[in-house]
């Protein structure tokens, strides 16, 4: 359990989240915005919760739907609005964009546009850290989706043999893209596949960031120790589309105001008031803070200077 | 050449020479693969290795192309020294992501901030009876691949200093070996030395036509230029130890002093390498030295087969190299139709 004055941190952190993906979808929709971006509303409690568990010197892996991950852990929401829109002060220089957003430095590891292309990364960096005999752990994100691509399976397996200090942590958001968790996989849980390598598989609900945090918490502990990975999955939901806006096609409205209901930033906005660490007037204070906050990275970044064009030929060795 | 002590080698022990001495020099050098501990790897290179160093440094793997190929990538991205050996070149194709989408292209889309320097050795090539799963020349996939580079060395003393520089290297590199080389004994100082990467070297001297080769090839190439002097043609065979980044000034410059190309090369022809070769010569200055079209020496176009009369039939030999350096020279001058 983390510290009060954090808590409303955890809570800011999410808004933040949720208010920077909204700026975006608002961008893609009025065209100013070019290639696609994935959004993490609606799952803000999972990165949020399980990154706050992380100490000094720990890494992260993640994924196409990554803004979360990286303001989580830190990332400088201006140069993340810089690089979406390919300007040569984001994170990568106008390289990467929405799918590349990096901080290696840093330990975000990346953002991935290849669906578990981050897995085996996340195994590497686990041996780094332990070869190098530093307590450190990996937090590797992932989908349900890529737990059916064949890097799951020796990625996990790798870990497990040479208990490497990573954590798996499968963002169960019901669908990969299209294609519901319950149509792909004929288990029930996720995390039910740790017994095939033989690491401990726990199932949260990851509406509730202090539930995250506390698994995150624990796994990551077991990893420090020495005693190997976990697989760790939250059940989440994206409120929005797979990928920029799509039609819905493949679920009902129903179903996402019946998720949208269980809303984590409310529920953790609720419990907070019920600690006493934030009144009603303060919520409102924060979001307004959040929106401006976000409108200024925008506004900041569409003045940032264009890449030089011959900087397209920089940065690859052969 | 540096003038310590040298004494005969085989390419293997050059291989595991640069691997022994780069290990011993820093920690975060470390070797991973498939039986490549107590086994030796299934063709020997690291026997004695495991012994030496334990089996946290030379690591065995199950069979995971892609999970260890994807461990090796993000240890590099921490800073580390991985060598990855795929135990045959084919078995490339499982961990295609890794090296593509990942290891190569990390460097670049993250705008710099970031590199891999990892080394995936392995061998490639035909010649051993092991059939189409066993015996391909894909390297020039990775050549096709910004963000890898591939070296493919011919000689000992090449694989000794390349690998050297491959483990130093910011960049993935593809170390292509070859089976039928491993047994190829030459004087290899004692001492580590490098060989840069991206430098071809002319290892043979010549007037009359220029041979533009590499790997194994580059020993078929000498021999037929052997053959060719017998009977009044010299030669200039240029190895190019690196295929990507290619070396291609050397090859002009031979080129320019000859007046024909002939490229000799283990991967089929369509869409290998040599075909980059003789499109960067024809599609500059160096063009209009030729006197007549260049050709090219390669595998046919179907899989290996496995009956060693068919393999033999469809692989470049010495014997074709000469074949098609003489009927370059026979060929109308002047007549490009
Ligand atoms: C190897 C690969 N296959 C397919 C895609 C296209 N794609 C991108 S995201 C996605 C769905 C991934 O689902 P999941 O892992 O559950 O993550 P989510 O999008 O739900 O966060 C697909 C099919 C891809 N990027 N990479
Ligand atoms: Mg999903």
């Amino acid at each position: 359990m983390q510290d009060n004055g954090n808590r409303v941190e955890l809570l800011k952190k999410m808004l933040l989240s949720r208010t920077f993906d909204e700026k975006v979808n608002d961008l893609y929709a009025e065209g100013k915005v070019h290639g696609t971006a994935h959004f993490y509303v609606g799952q803000e409690s999972v990165a949020i919760g399980a990154i706050a568990a992380l100490r000094e010197g720990d890494v992260i892996t993640s994924t196409h739907r990554g803004h979360g991950h990286a303001i989580a852990f830190g990332l400088d929401v201006d140069r993340m609005a810089a690089e979406l829109l390919g300007q040569a002060t984001g994170y990568c220089h106008g390289k990467g964009g929405s799918m590349h957003i990096a901080d290696v430095r840093a330990g975000m590891l990346g953002a991935n546009g290849i669906v578990g292309g981050s897995m085996g990364i996340a195994c590497g960096a686990g041996w780094a850290f332990k070869h190098r005999g530093q307590d450190h752990a990996v937090l590797c994100f992932f989908g349900e989706g890529a737990a059916n691509e064949g890097i799951f399976h020796e990625s996990l397996n790798l870990a497990a043999i040479w208990k490497l200090p990573v954590v798996f942590l499968c963002e169960n958001n019901q669908y990969g893209m299209s294609m519901s968790v319950k149509k792909a996989t004929a288990v029930e849980n996720i995390s039910d596949r740790a017994t095939a390598y033989g690491m401990p598989g726990v199932t949260v609900s990851g509406a509730e960031l202090d539930e995250v945090h506390d698994a995150a918490a624990e796994a990551l502990e077991r990893a420090r120790a020495g005693e190997g990975p976990t697989l760790l999955e939250a059940i989440t939901y994206r409120y929005l589309g797979h990928s920029k806006s799509d039609a819905n096609l493949y679920r009902t409205r129903e179903e996402i105001a019946m998720w949208r209901k269980r809303d984590p930033i409310q529920r953790f906005a609720v419990k907070l008031e019920e600690e006493g660490l934030l009144k009603e007037e303060e919520w409102r204070t924060l979001e307004e803070q959040s929106k401006r906050r976000i409108e200024e990275a925008f506004e900041k970044a569409q003045n940032q200077p264009d890449p030089k064009p011959e900087s397209a030929l920089e940065d690859v060795y052969a | 050449m540096p003038s310590s002590a040298s004494r005969e080698i085989t390419y293997r022990e050059a291989v595991r020479e640069a691997m022994v001495g780069a290990m011993r020099n820093d920690p975060e050098v470390f070797l991973m693969g498939e039986d490549v501990g107590v086994y030796g790897g299934a063709f020997g290179v690291s026997r004695g290795m495991v012994e030496e160093f334990g089996e946290d440094r030379v690591v065995d793997t199950p069979i995971s192309e892609a999970g260890y190929v994807g461990l090796c990538t993000g240890a590099a991205l921490m800073g580390m020294r991985p060598i990855a050996e795929l135990q045959f070149s084919d078995f490339i194709t499982h961990c295609m992501d890794q090296l593509v989408n990942q290891a190569a292209k990390i460097r670049y889309m993250f705008g710099g901030e970031g590199s891999v320097p990892m080394v995936v050795r392995t061998p490639g090539g035909a010649g051993t009876g092991a059939a189409a799963q066993h015996s391909q020349s894909l390297e020039a996939w990775f050549v096709h691949v910004p963000g890898l580079k591939v070296v493919m060395p011919s000689t000992p003393y090449d694989a000794k200093g390349l690998l050297l520089s491959a483990i130093d290297d910011q960049n993935t590199v593809l170390f292509y070996e070859h089976k039928l080389l491993y047994n190829r004994k030459e004087e290899v100082p004692d001492e580590p030395y490098r060989v840069p990467i991206g430098e071809a070297r002319v290892s043979r001297e010549g007037e009359d036509v220029t041979i533009a080769t590499a790997g194994l090839m580059h020993h078929y190439a000498l021999e037929a230029a052997d053959a060719l002097s017998g009977k009044g043609v010299e030669a200039e065979v240029v190895d190019l130890r690196t295929l990507s980044p290619m070396d291609h000034g050397s090859i002009a410059r031979s080129v320019e002093k000859t007046g024909r190309l002939v490229v000799v090369e283990e991967d089929v022809k369509t869409a290998g390498w040599g075909a980059e070769v003789i499109s960067r010569i024809v599609e500059g200055e160096s063009f209009y030295a030729l006197d007549r079209a260049p050709a090219r020496v390669a595998a046919a176009d179907v899989p290996i087969p496995y009956n060693r009369s068919l393999e033999t039939y469809i692989r470049p030999t010495p014997e074709k190299v000469v074949d098609a350096v003489q009927s370059l020279l026979d060929a109308r001058v002047g007549v490009y139709a």
